[in-house]
């Protein structure tokens, strides 16, 4: 069953020196308890999605297209309905756990208010939940650190507090913003276990945003590949590891050192990202890429296909 | 022959006191223990890369190489000569034969300086007797080296990516003519694409003017990569050193491995459980007794908490810990 369906959604920020094109015409759906993983590089726009999907993008942002959610649509609906379905519904970790979290609040208080504003629990109940839920996340001794502050805790438990914030309300779907960028491996593992174990436990859809190929590979049975606001490939997280047919992901994944590869050369992709105040009429990985012909550059090439999609306009058996 | 080495560090150790922590004018401040002894040799043109979490010092221990911060204890030999930090002609001839490329590519450049200013500054200062003429020279080669078109040279560095600004900082550190290149995190504020770009770039200079690297990462693929030596440090003590192949096929350090293993493997098949740490890292106000990693290490047995295991050369590689005794 489809819980959530982008379609054709588009983001573009006004700035004095024009509008740039954040997001272009990207449409995916996920199931309910799937696990989808969005990769890109900073300025692909995956950050954008998930902003948006929630009604939080900045606001000089136009936001065009459907984002259905159980078949409502959430794009342009007003801030109160949206309180209803955030956290409740949808809830979001970020990346920098530090700074998600209000400073001056014991953690208590913080994790109390979407339980009091969703469900009305208060007092004895709602601390029940919490310490629940911090158990859950593997806090230790979480009974004599509700009153303690965002400060006193590291970077990976204030990461699982967020973690426990956003499972309070119990949603059907988290996106997962960068969620281990900010942390250390060994932390990384620590964090990406439990978000799997939470995640077999509660059947909770997530949508995982990040640019680590690693993370992905262990975690998500579905893989996004965005470039430049636009899905270049799109498929089971096997198949496009085994056998990445776009070429911008065959140079993502050249261009991370494999730690138990001995002599492999690092492949870079040359070139810069494109500036995306400028429309492009043509594949926006064209210019970077060293298979592109001539209809790379004028045509936007179609994302096709049944299980593995992609969007180029050769064929993968002629790529280099 | 063997070749005596461009640089060789001995227990160096850094901490820094807390002075505002003090309760009361006599009581002693708390202290944050940040390198606590580490002894290396580095032979030229080799590349020494450092890896640890985030807090096992070893950002500072390359800024206390490169004499941004005092030391505390130890020794540090450039040339086979000690380098005496309160000397102003010692440290200049460190800063001459010993650059810094930093972490954040855009920060480390001054905003208000144009970039053929910014690749002049360390010619002007190290070789202040060139003409205009040569000067001039120079910084278009060292532009052309990195892959920055001179055409450029008049803009500011908001005007470059990420990717090019660090492109920039290596040709203002190559400008002095060091001997060796301290890299702190360079790549790890790049996308992967851009990252790969960087890598082979120090990777060529390396092999065109045998300069010598430390490369600090916390990415060990990356760390793997370009490093002939690899150096694994946690709470700011050494665990272990190794050749690089070795330290990823063969850990031997019980800390080395739960590392290793935390690492994620770009393949959906490959389903190696991570060793998963239990806890946080212990504060480095107050270092445990004994072994350093004794309060999370899965393998520790009686007396890894009382007894600081000696750092040991053995057939592979060397490392610190009881178990090899």
């Amino acid at each position: 069953m489809t819980l959530l369906s982008v379609q054709d959604l588009s983001i573009r920020f006004k700035t004095p020196d024009g509008y740039v094109h954040a997001v272009n015409n990207v449409s995916f759906d996920i199931d309910a308890g799937e696990k989808l993983a969005i990769v890109g590089e900073s300025g692909s726009g995956k950050s954008q999605i998930a902003l948006s999907v929630l009604g939080l993008q900045a606001r000089n942002a136009e936001v065009t297209g459907r984002v259905l959610f159980n078949g409502e649509n959430l794009v342009g609906m007003s801030q109160p309905t949206l309180n209803k379905i955030r956290a409740r519904e949808i809830a979001m970790i970020f990346q920098d756990p530090m700074s998600s979290l209000n400073p001056y609040m014991p953690i208590e208080r913080q994790l109390n208010e979407s339980l009091e504003l969703h469900e009305g629990l208060k007092g004895t109940a709602a601390r029940q939940r919490v310490l629940e839920m911090l158990d859950a996340v593997q806090i230790p001794d979480a009974k004599n650190r509700l009153r303690s502050y965002p400060h006193e805790f590291s970077g990976g438990m204030r990461q699982r507090i967020v973690i426990a914030m956003a499972l309070l309300c119990n949603p059907k779907l988290i996106l997962a913003d960068e969620p281990t960028t900010a942390l250390d491996v060994t932390v990384q593992a620590q964090i990406m276990q439990l978000l799997e174990d939470i995640q077999k436990e509660h059947g909770t859809a997530i949508v995982l945003i990040t640019h680590d190929l690693g993370v992905v590979a262990g975690f998500c049975e579905e893989t996004l590949v965005l470039y430049s606001g636009k899905i270049m490939e799109r498929a089971p997280s096997s198949s496009i590891f085994a056998a990445p047919s776009h070429p911008y992901t065959r140079g993502l994944m050249r261009a991370v050192p494999n730690i138990h590869d001995d002599n492999a050369t690092l492949f870079a992709i040359p070139g810069q990202p494109p500036n995306q105040m400028l429309q492009i009429n043509g594949c926006p990985f064209a210019p970077r890429c060293t298979d592109a012909i001539e209809s790379c550059v004028n045509t936007i090439p179609d994302l096709v296909g049944t299980t593995h999609k992609r969007a180029c306009h050769r064929p993968a058996e002629d790529l280099s | 022959m063997t070749r005596s080495p461009l640089l060789s560090v001995r227990d160096l150790e850094v901490k820094f006191p807390l002075v505002h922590t003090k309760a009361w004018p006599w009581s002693k401040p708390d202290v944050v223990h940040a390198v606590n002894g580490v002894s290396f040799d580095l032979p030229t043109g080799k590349t020494l890369g450092i890896v640890g979490e985030s807090g096992c010092g070893k950002s500072t221990l390359i800024r206390a190489i490169a004499g941004l911060e005092t030391l505390s204890n130890g020794t540090v030999n450039l040339l086979g000569k000690q380098v005496d930090f309160a000397d102003k002609a010692d440290r200049l001839r460190l800063r001459q034969n010993v650059q810094m490329i930093f972490q954040d590519p855009v920060a480390s450049l001054n905003p208000r300086m144009t970039i053929r200013e910014i690749i002049a500054e360390p010619i002007n200062v190290f070789f202040p007797d060139l003409d205009k003429d040569t000067q001039r020279v120079r910084v278009s080669d060292l532009l052309d080296r990195v892959g920055i078109a001179e055409r450029n040279a008049n803009r500011y560095p908001h005007e470059f990516s990420g990717g090019q600004c660090q492109r920039i900082g290596i040709a203002r550190a190559l400008g002095a003519g060091p001997k060796l290149l301290l890299c702190d995190e360079p790549v790890s504020a790049l996308d992967v694409s851009i990252q790969a770009q960087v890598i082979s770039l120090l990777q060529d200079l390396q092999k065109e003017i045998d300069l010598t690297l430390i490369f600090v990462a916390h990415d060990l693929g990356v760390v793997r990569h370009i490093s002939d030596d690899v150096l694994v440090m946690y709470l700011g003590g050494m665990m272990e050193m190794a050749p690089s192949s070795d330290v990823i096929k063969n850990p031997q350090h019980p800390y080395t491995k739960a590392l290793l293993s935390a690492v994620p493997i770009p393949d959906p098949t490959a389903k190696i459980r991570p060793e998963i740490l239990i806890g946080d890292l212990p504060s480095p106000l107050s270092l445990p007794q004994g072994c350093l990693f004794n309060t999370r290490c899965p393998k520790a047995f009686e007396g890894c908490d009382t007894i600081r295991p000696e750092f040991t050369r053995n057939a592979i590689g060397s490392v610190a810990c009881r178990l090899f005794d």
